[in-house]
């Protein structure tokens, strides 16, 4: 499938009806998913026969991406019911495709001792409002994944989330692969500009 | 939900010791058509625990996986395959419920979607 197929398939998908602020749930745009999972498929080809998981789906935008590009199960996980709601929606848009969807929260899939999966992509919480998010994921990840796992994360926390990667989850390898611009449309009553836009880098890490 | 999704979930209340697999409560099942890859069944054989799959493909109205699984089966047993790709990826369960096999608790399934969120006291 071509970057323009996937990103024309992905424009319909719904954003967050009401989106909550302590669960930092910023939308990812149709733009910047289609690229994140193009990139994934044409370079490593990750998707194609492969099972996914999904941390913090909010509405389905990369699951849905994921099975379109070719993996036949695609799991998202959210503690958000609204947010799940609205991926159920947006999978039934399409037809027959392999995505399920649990709600349960991602910060104790510690007992999940059977769950896993060959790829796991995710856009996690920054952890700009509680602190620690996005490396509660990143450990989450590590501990579902069977290969590699592709995250998003703030241009800003790069030299750190290459030391948790490395030291304390032994990452067999974790590079930035992109440098995306996210366009923040004003989703919050506290943010005062339109549009904010921030850096954020695409991170692939290994398993070890 | 699908059953390759039922055969990687636990029951994770603080305490429970033999929380998998749930047992399923099912109220309403439906079907979907999945892309038939024998050489995703083969990849995936190995991380399945096949006796909670065999039971729940059973509860969903799919009888016809047997007790073992050999190599050859896997390599080139037509009809096998077939059943397996339906059990693991074409049975939906829509409605209903997840019972945990130790505390009894029920996880409800609305819409497709489990939801195992705990309560506070059982974290």
């Amino acid at each position: 499938m071509k970057l323009k197929e996937l990103h024309a398939a992905m424009q319909g998908i719904q954003p967050f009806a009401s989106p909550n602020v302590n669960l930092e749930q910023y939308p990812t745009g149709a733009d910047i998913a289609s690229r994140m999972l193009f990139t994934v498929d044409s370079i490593y080809n990750e998707f194609q026969g492969r099972t996914v998981l999904d941390l913090g789906c909010g509405t389905g935008m990369l699951s849905i991406g994921a099975a379109l590009l070719g993996s036949p199960h695609c799991l998202g996980l959210d503690i958000d019911l609204d947010a799940i709601e609205t991926a159920q929606a947006n999978v039934e848009a399409f037809e027959d495709l392999p995505v399920d969807f649990v709600r349960c929260d991602v910060s104790a899939l510690r007992q999940q001792g059977r769950l896993q999966a060959d790829t796991v992509i995710m856009n996690p919480p920054f952890g700009t409002r509680r602190k620690g998010a996005d490396l509660d994921f990143l450990r989450a990840a590590f501990q579902v994944s069977c290969g590699a796992v592709y995250s998003l994360h703030k241009s800003s926390t790069r030299a750190h989330i290459k030391r948790i990667a490395d030291k304390e989850l032994h990452a067999a390898s974790s590079e930035v692969l992109a440098q995306l611009r996210f366009d923040l449309p004003a989703s919050y009553a506290f943010h005062k500009d339109k549009v904010r836009d921030i850096e954020v880098d695409l991170w692939r890490f290994e398993v070890s | 939900m699908k059953l390759l999704t039922h055969n990687m979930l636990s029951c994770h209340i603080k305490g429970v010791k033999n929380g998998y697999p749930f047992k399923i409560d099912p109220v309403k099942i439906e079907e979907m058509d999945a892309d038939y890859d024998p050489d995703f069944l083969r990849h995936i054989y190995p991380r399945l625990e096949w006796p909670a799959l065999r039971e729940a493909a059973q509860v969903m109205g799919e009888p016809n996986l047997p007790e073992e699984v050999t190599e050859s089966m896997l390599q080139n047993d037509e009809e096998f395959l077939r059943h397996f790709h339906h059990a693991l990826l074409e049975l939906i369960l829509e409605e209903g419920a997840l019972v945990c096999p130790e505390t009894g608790r029920r996880f409800p399934v609305h819409k497709g979607v489990p939801n195992l969120l705990l309560h506070e006291d059982e974290v």
